[in-house]
């Protein structure tokens, strides 16, 4: 499993793309965004959190429907299906690596994104950490989308659609929490945890629904 | 040990491919497919895989008195057309990862990476990316694999398509000696194949059935 | 090697549906009968019932909007079910029921919103709050219309039937979460000055041409089920006999 592991971080790395092109997608979400809503540093401040939580959202959905499909593509998948290992323990491993090279990226990038939008230190520290905790949830929840639209020759579009909806709860107690550090009567602590329970339920959830995904598609 | 199906049926999309298929193989034999293209060869070698469902009817490893001998999925290597390696790795890489992944802690049959490469005269591109290699060394890496972990069946389809004469014999050579291991290998081709004990499995198409319009 | 005639399974397979097209010939005009009787009695009780004393006519609109509602969450229930029954007995009909509702319950979860706004309107002098009734049904419809993306895009049932049980299922799980955190984020934004679209008591004249109308709903919507699941059954057996035809059997 650890094998597994290094190997997709590696490959991940190595192809040069998923990385870096999510976190060029996020700088370029965040960038457009006061060219929309005009230069006022108030009103960046005060949604730059949102922003942050939007644009990192989006750019986790970006490289999701490649998941799966390498390994399709290249036949790594029929072979893991038929390994003693618990697919969907095989499942949790890619995702853990997927998040190492697409989601962690992210939320390294967030404080500096954060800056630019005019955020004060607090509000950039509470986002960060809400990021590092909530986006593993998506590619949790994302890789269900992922393994359901593996088949399909156009699937990257159709992954984000139908990840989307379900991904609600992860931005809501993200943003949430991450504005309940800085304005002083919302607790910080209630939404946090919600996010970190949501996190855990999806990282269930996530592989167990994408094993059994993969196992139907097989053809 | 024997690889036993009985009135084995599957469909693809919807549509039977074969049905009522039946046969038996015993350790140190060979099964060679063989048949036009559409008939069903793939798709018999993914049943046995276990990576398509049958219809009907069962498939399974035994023992000799009878009783079931483990998971066939996991007591098997499968090559099918793709080679289940990543061109951004080197072979080495790749070839390691198989080994560390489809090896269970106890198994104690296991051959090194480069002696598995040697065996296919091979040992000089471990430190090539996989990418960088031609179809056909492709191919013999990804036969390399079968090497790496003792796996009593070999499920190969079409495995010899794009190898040249040297690398058939070195394959063939190969499959006799997981026969002579008392290994089993089920195998697709097109091309005759110098395996010492093989029994010829040749699927037909169909015949015109028009009663199942109705 | 032996290969025995496909068509046995072929035609198996198809008995069930079979016998279930005949009953749905027999079932379907009379359930089209009952709906129509139902809405006939429901519209005109709705107009004879009493205009409510702030609100005023505008209140007819309930007799659509709550039914349309509640439809729209009972049809996503039905799919649950049929995906459970994919998944465990691996009916066909199962997943045949599933496909057709898909689009049912998008269409009346678009009425739920549509009839939403036309009161909405009126009441609080906007189409459209960001309430949390609304934005849940809203997030309902989104999961609909994905799903029907999904099954537009896999053309081959037998393959697609297991894989969209499961993201309805996943979805289905994900539905408490998603209210949940659409009312906290309600709460948190929007002081509760919004008016709520039904009291905590309804009066009883109000309240039986609201039944009323709901099993006219509830009715229409197995009527409309029965017919679209006969269809996407005659629909397969077109696909299967035009991939016949062109293997040239």
């Amino acid at each position: 499993m650890r094998a597994l592991l290094w190997r997709d971080i590696r490959i991940g790395i190595r192809a040069g793309g998923g990385a870096l092109i999510g976190v060029l997608f996020f700088l370029t979400v965040v960038a457009v965004v006061p060219f929309g809503v005009g230069p006022d540093l108030n009103l960046l401040s005060r949604i730059g959190p949102a922003i942050l939580w939007i644009g990192a959202l989006l750019a986790a959905l970006l490289g999701l429907d490649r998941l799966f499909q390498g390994d399709r593509e290249d036949g790594t998948l029929d072979l893991l299906l038929m390994q003693e290992h618990p697919l969907a323990l095989t499942v949790l491993i890619k995702c853990l690596a997927h998040w190492v090279v697409s989601g962690l990226p992210l939320v390294a990038a967030s404080p500096l994104l954060g800056l630019f939008m005019n955020v004060e230190p607090l509000a950039i520290g509470a986002t960060t950490l809400t990021l590092l905790v909530g986006t593993p949830a998506v590619t949790f929840i994302g890789a269900v989308g992922a393994a359901v639209a593996v088949a399909l020759p156009r699937g990257g579009l159709l992954v984000s659609i139908l990840v989307l909806p379900l991904a609600i709860p992860i931005l809501v107690f993200g943003v949430s929490a991450a504005y309940a550090a800085v304005e002083d009567p919302a607790p910080f602590l209630p939404p946090f945890l919600i996010l970190t329970a949501i996190t855990l339920l999806f990282s269930v959830i996530g592989p167990v629904a994408a094993a059994a995904a993969l196992r139907a598609s097989t053809d | 040990m024997r690889l036993v199906a009985e009135n084995l049926g599957a469909s693809r999309g919807g549509d039977p491919v074969f049905s009522g298929l039946s046969f038996s193989l015993a350790a140190g034999e060979a099964l060679i497919v063989t048949g036009p293209n559409g008939v069903g060869k793939s798709t018999l070698l993914r049943v046995i895989a276990g990576l398509l469902r049958a219809d009907t009817g069962l498939i399974a490893l035994e023992r000799d008195h009878g009783a079931e001998a483990g998971v066939l999925a996991e007591n098997s290597h499968y090559l099918g057309h793709r080679n289940g390696m990543k061109r951004e790795l080197t072979v080495s890489e790749n070839l390691d990862f198989w080994q560390t992944f489809m090896v269970m802690e106890g198994d104690a049959a296991r051959m090194p990476v480069a002696d598995a490469c040697a065996v296919l005269n091979l040992d000089h591109v471990l430190h090539l990316p996989y990418g960088y290699l031609s179809a056909g060394q492709q191919r013999r890496i990804a036969m390399a694999r079968l090497l790496l972990s003792h796996r009593r069946l070999w499920i190969l389809d079409e495995p010899t398509a794009a190898l040249d004469l040297a690398a058939e014999e070195a394959f063939a050579g190969m499959v006799n000696r997981h026969l002579d291991d008392g290994g089993l290998a089920v195998i697709a081709t097109h091309q005759p194949l110098a395996i010492a004990r093989q029994a010829t499995l040749s699927m037909r198409a169909r015949a015109q059935d028009e009663g199942a319009l109705s | 090697m032996s290969e025995s005639s496909l068509s046995v399974t072929r035609v198996g397979d198809l008995a069930n549906p079979t016998r279930f097209i005949a009953f749905v010939g027999r079932v379907l005009p009379v359930l089209a009968g009952v709906t129509a009787l139902l809405f006939a009695v429901g519209l005109v009780m709705s107009f004879l019932a009493p205009e409510d004393y702030q609100q005023g006519a505008t209140i007819r609109i309930m007799f659509v909007h709550v039914p349309a509602a509640w439809l729209s969450m009972m049809c996503y229930t039905v799919m649950t079910a049929s995906a459970i029954g994919t998944l465990v007995w691996r009916h066909p009909l199962a997943d045949v029921s599933a496909r057709a509702a898909a689009p049912i319950g998008a269409i009346f979860t678009v009425l739920a919103l549509l009839t939403g706004s036309l009161w909405g309107k009126p009441m609080w002098g906007t189409w459209w709050v960001w309430d949390a009734r609304l934005t849940s049904v809203f997030v309902l419809l989104l999961m609909y219309l994905g799903l029907i993306a999904l099954n537009r895009a896999m053309d081959d049932p037998s393959k697609s039937a297991r894989v969209s049980a499961i993201l309805i299922l996943v979805g289905f799980i994900n539905i408490p979460i998603i209210k949940f955190s659409v009312d906290w984020w309600n709460t948190l934004h929007q002081p509760a000055s919004v008016v709520r679209l039904d009291g905590p008591t309804i009066h009883a004249s109000m309240l039986y041409p609201l039944l009323v109308m709901a099993l006219a709903f509830t009715v229409l919507f197995f009527t409309l089920h029965m017919a679209a699941m006969r269809n996407e059954i005659l629909r397969r057996r077109v696909a299967a006999l035009r991939r016949q035809a062109a293997r040239g059997r």
